[in-house]
């Protein structure tokens, strides 16, 4: 337990480590699709680099990367199929970021630095850390998003289709300001993030200086 | 649509890094300087053109075919990892020169989702031989004059002063932020 919190903070990918940004800035459009992207990029991550825990005394040591790859890539389309079986509007708003898990250096990084080198359990731990850590900032990131961008937060629409619900609340009354589509907007993502780095950065500095 | 609104499209209007956030970690990670950043730019160019027509005739004449279309991704990540390696075979033996700049960022390159990406919108968006080529050319075309714009805004940020929280990272979200804003607006153009 200590470990998986000790990785969602300290190397959390998106806030200390900087990778994995494409999805991160392309599908935080609205807050379903962040947590549904960070849900897969979750089960991506554990599937295939338990996968790759498991039989990493089997593969060469010159030919693991193509290795690690196709395993991802095995995955990814797994779960594309499934998507597109049970929720296909949600697979069609994902886009091709979905199949772009494949080469996301987050899940990559993972199999060379963790799963090539320790026990499943290990693995397993870790990979949870950091897909929990990715779900939390893109479902951040979403929700700052849309609540400034379209004054709506939507926990379930594209996903209607498989519960039956559907769950969109306003969150404010509109103002002259906001809501502002600019958040929206393609170049409101790197603004969103770009504040949103800083602010990680003064929380952890002050946590270094009480550590002192 | 003709050919050279396609090239316009990619290149500006819907540029692969500011509008699609494709090969987003080169984007921030290489740019520090500009001549790194047109050494990247180049030998992604190399990739993606080779990359896309190859896998639009794998698309087109195997994969619809024999009805596998949903392996699609890992013959394309197949694909552009063996070009990758051709490609860097061959310059090393034919032209040391270009090697010798542009060997570090290749093997980069596979895990690159600008290529990947480039590569699954091309096919995504049903164009022909003719017009892949043309796309795939202004995708790359679109990332090397954002890298290279990015990175010489960068270089000359290091000259500034920046509030200590925002150093790094998030100046450089900031001024992404900016071109993005900058590059949307071509859509009336």
């Amino acid at each position: 337990m200590k470990q998986i919190f000790r990785t969602i903070i300290n190397e959390n990918p998106l806030f200390v480590l900087m990778l994995g940004l494409c999805p991160a800035l392309a599908v935080t459009t609205n807050f379903e699709s962040s947590y549904m992207m960070g849900l897969c990029f979750l089960i991506v991550l554990c599937v295939s680099n338990g996968l790759i825990s498991l039989i990493r005394k089997i593969i060469p040591d010159n030919v693991r990367i193509p290795v690690y790859i196709l395993i991802i890539g095995t995955v990814v389309t797994i779960l594309e199929l499934l998507l597109n079986k049970y929720v296909p509007k949600l697979s069609e708003q994902l886009g091709v970021y979905l199949s772009l898990i494949v080469v996301n250096c987050v899940v990559l990084g993972r199999a060379l630095s963790v799963a090539s080198k320790r026990d499943i359990v290990y693995t397993f731990k870790d990979s949870i850390g950091i897909g929990l850590g990715f779900t939390i900032s893109l479902m951040l990131i979403g929700s700052i998003r849309e609540i400034l961008g379209a004054n709506t937060i939507t926990f379930m629409s594209s996903l209607s289709e498989l519960t039956g619900y559907r769950a969109i609340y306003k969150v404010y009354p509109d103002m002259s300001l906001l809501p502002n589509p600019i958040f929206v907007s393609g170049a409101g993502a790197f603004l969103v993030l770009g504040f949103l780095i800083a602010l990680f950065k003064v929380f952890k500095k002050e946590d270094n200086h009480e550590s002192n | 649509m003709n050919l050279i609104s396609i090239l316009m499209l990619s290149i500006f209007t819907e540029n692969i890094v500011l509008t699609k956030f494709l090969g987003m970690c080169p984007f921030f990670g290489t740019s520090n300087k500009e001549k790194n950043a047109l050494s990247m730019g180049f030998s992604v160019m190399i990739v993606v053109v080779l990359s896309s027509l190859l896998t639009f005739l794998i698309y087109k004449y195997i994969l619809v075919p024999t009805n596998t279309v949903y392996l699609r991704t890992i013959i394309f990540i197949l694909v552009i990892s063996a070009i990758v390696q051709i490609v860097e075979i061959v310059l090393k033996k034919y032209y040391p020169i270009v090697y010798k700049n542009l060997g570090l960022y290749l093997p980069l390159i596979t895990t690159n989702c600008a290529v990947l990406g480039t590569v699954l919108l091309a096919s995504n968006s049903n164009y022909n031989l003719i017009e892949t080529l043309v796309f795939s050319i202004g995708s790359s075309i679109g990332f090397t004059l954002v890298i290279y714009v990015f990175a010489s805004i960068r270089e000359r940020l290091e000259h500034c002063q920046i509030p200590k929280n925002f150093k790094g990272y998030p100046i450089a979200l900031i001024t992404a932020f900016i071109m993005a804003l900058i590059f949307s607006r071509f859509i009336g153009v």
